[in-house]
């Protein structure tokens, strides 16, 4: 197991990503943040904090769960669902920006765009991303990205977070580097 | 879990996860659209042997909003009518390509017949057998229950729960004990001891005769309805006589907690096990429990077919 992406570094990264969205969305009062669970969900939050800190007013935070949505329900067992928090003002004619932690094939996000088309009609939609380690199924890319880090597909990224995990850091397990 | 048989089945995780799953399901209903696309391709049998309103278009609405398809099937109008047998009957389900079975059947057992034997591959699930078990009823239940009083808890510890009536009939009643003790309510149960089944004592649950020694003391009162359809012998010496000692009236309501709520599975039996008023009051969610059960049922359908069998699946 390697380490790729330690926490100074990701701290970086969330700083850089909240900047990039207040300059291209011209502010923070049209955008609405939604994390994909669970470690998305924690990631949207901390962005948020940061935009809020630059900006000095609360940002819309929430939650989208996909799980209902996924294309491979078939292939596994049930799983259990986390919560769907939509913040006070919705998602219509907001710009929404989805926050996950790994962009990998891209079917946890067409999914997701599922579950958001049946919440409202956003105004446009963005995607964050800690770390995207390539491998697309579909056409989706990221608008933020933390690190772009290239990886084989029989590697897999491990994203952990101080608020599940105790620390944070980005690891890189099994594969040929 | 494949079936959902008996409360008897599940463990304490697995219901608090099946009430979980059930919360998320009713922010669907609550939503602008209604339809997810999680069991688009399913079919879902619906086999009623025996008269249903609301399990009957409870289960339909919650397959429907999950995208599967759904075949009603009724007693009345099929060939069960003409004698076809439960085997016969699953068989040809089977060869129609039945993804779950929902069946309700005048045999205590009939479920558990369907599961255990090969006639069919598919999930079954019990809505209502004989007087033996009603298990989603109970999972609506509870989650009523838990979102009016558990207050953030994800059990029902230390809550009082009265279940009054007819227990010997009601399949109803069996599956709230056994849910509602394994979830650590304390459920009391109070009826006629002619309305009480054999082997009660057993049950996890106390014993009352009288209702309003009890009424001041409970956080939910259940009352079931009194089975007529059922009764061929004489139970009680007459409805009057019934309704003033077991009825909830409108002063058994004002000697509830302040908090307590009354609860009802439906169809009601206006007049004889509960006065209008209560039904219709304040503290009823009765008719809240109806839309629970289309989450319950969602979440049920969910947890029992969206998933791979294959893979063992673990709830």
């Amino acid at each position: 197991m390697s380490l790729v992406l330690p926490a100074p570094d990701i701290s970086r990264a969330l700083t850089r990503i909240s900047h990039e969205i207040l300059e291209r969305n011209a502010g923070s009062s049209n955008i609405t943040l939604l994390g994909i669970p669970t470690r998305g969900a924690h990631l949207a939050k901390r962005i948020a904090e940061i935009i809020s800190k630059i900006e000095g007013v609360p940002v819309q935070v929430g939650t989208l769960d996909i799980t209902l949505h996924r294309d491979d329900l078939r292939m596994r067992p049930p799983r259990a669902l986390m919560p769907t928090m939509i913040p006070s003002l919705g998602v219509e004619d907001r710009n929404v920006i989805l926050v996950d932690d790994v962009l990998f094939s891209g079917r946890t996000i067409r999914a997701a765009l599922d579950a958001l088309g049946e919440i409202g009609r956003p105004k446009s939609v963005q995607l964050a991303i800690l770390v995207d380690r390539g491998h697309r199924e579909l056409p989706i890319r990221a608008d933020y990205v933390g690190k772009n880090i290239p990886t084989s597909a029989s590697q897999s990224v491990i994203v952990h977070l101080t608020e599940l995990d105790g620390a944070d850091e980005v690891l890189i397990e099994g594969g040929s580097e | 879990m494949k079936h959902l048989l008996s409360i008897n089945d599940l463990s304490k995780v697995e219901a608090i996860s099946i009430l979980d799953t059930a919360q998320e399901m009713a922010r669907v209903s609550d939503g602008p659209m209604k339809k997810l696309p999680t069991l688009r391709g399913r079919t879902i049998v619906n086999l009623f042997a025996e008269d249903s309103t609301r399990t009957r278009i409870s289960f339909e609405a919650a397959a429907k909003r999950l995208s599967a398809d759904v075949i009603n099937f009724s007693a009345k109008g099929s060939s069960i009518s003409k004698g076809e047998s439960l085997k016969d009957t699953a068989m040809t389900l089977q060869a129609m390509g039945a993804d779950a079975v929902i069946i309700r059947h005048s045999a205590s057992g009939a479920a558990q017949r369907l599961a255990d034997s090969r006639w069919m591959s598919g999930a079954v699930i019990n809505a209502g057998d004989g007087t033996h078990e009603h298990p989603s009823q109970a999972l609506l239940d509870a989650f009523t229950i838990r979102k009016h009083l558990s207050k953030g808890a994800d059990d029902l510890a230390g809550l009082r729960i009265a279940i009054v009536g007819d227990v010997l009939h009601s399949r109803v009643a069996r599956s709230n004990v056994l849910l509602l003790s394994k979830l650590g309510a304390q459920v009391i149960l109070v009826a006629p001891p002619t309305l009480l089944p054999v082997g009660v004592e057993s049950w996890p649950c106390t014993i009352s005769y009288d209702l309003d020694a009890v009424i001041d003391g409970v956080d939910a009162v259940m009352m079931l309805r009194i089975q007529m359809e059922r009764m061929n012998e004489l139970f009680f010496p007459s409805a009057r006589e019934y309704s003033r000692y077991f009825g909830l009236n409108s002063d058994r309501i004002r000697a509830l907690k302040p908090d307590a709520i009354v609860m009802h599975p439906g169809p009601m039996n206006r007049g004889l096990e509960i006065t209008a008023d209560a039904a219709d009051g304040a503290r009823s969610v009765i008719v809240e429990q109806v839309a629970n059960g289309v989450s319950i049922r969602m979440a049920v359908l969910y947890l029992l077919l969206a998933g791979s069998q294959e893979i063992g699946a673990t709830l």
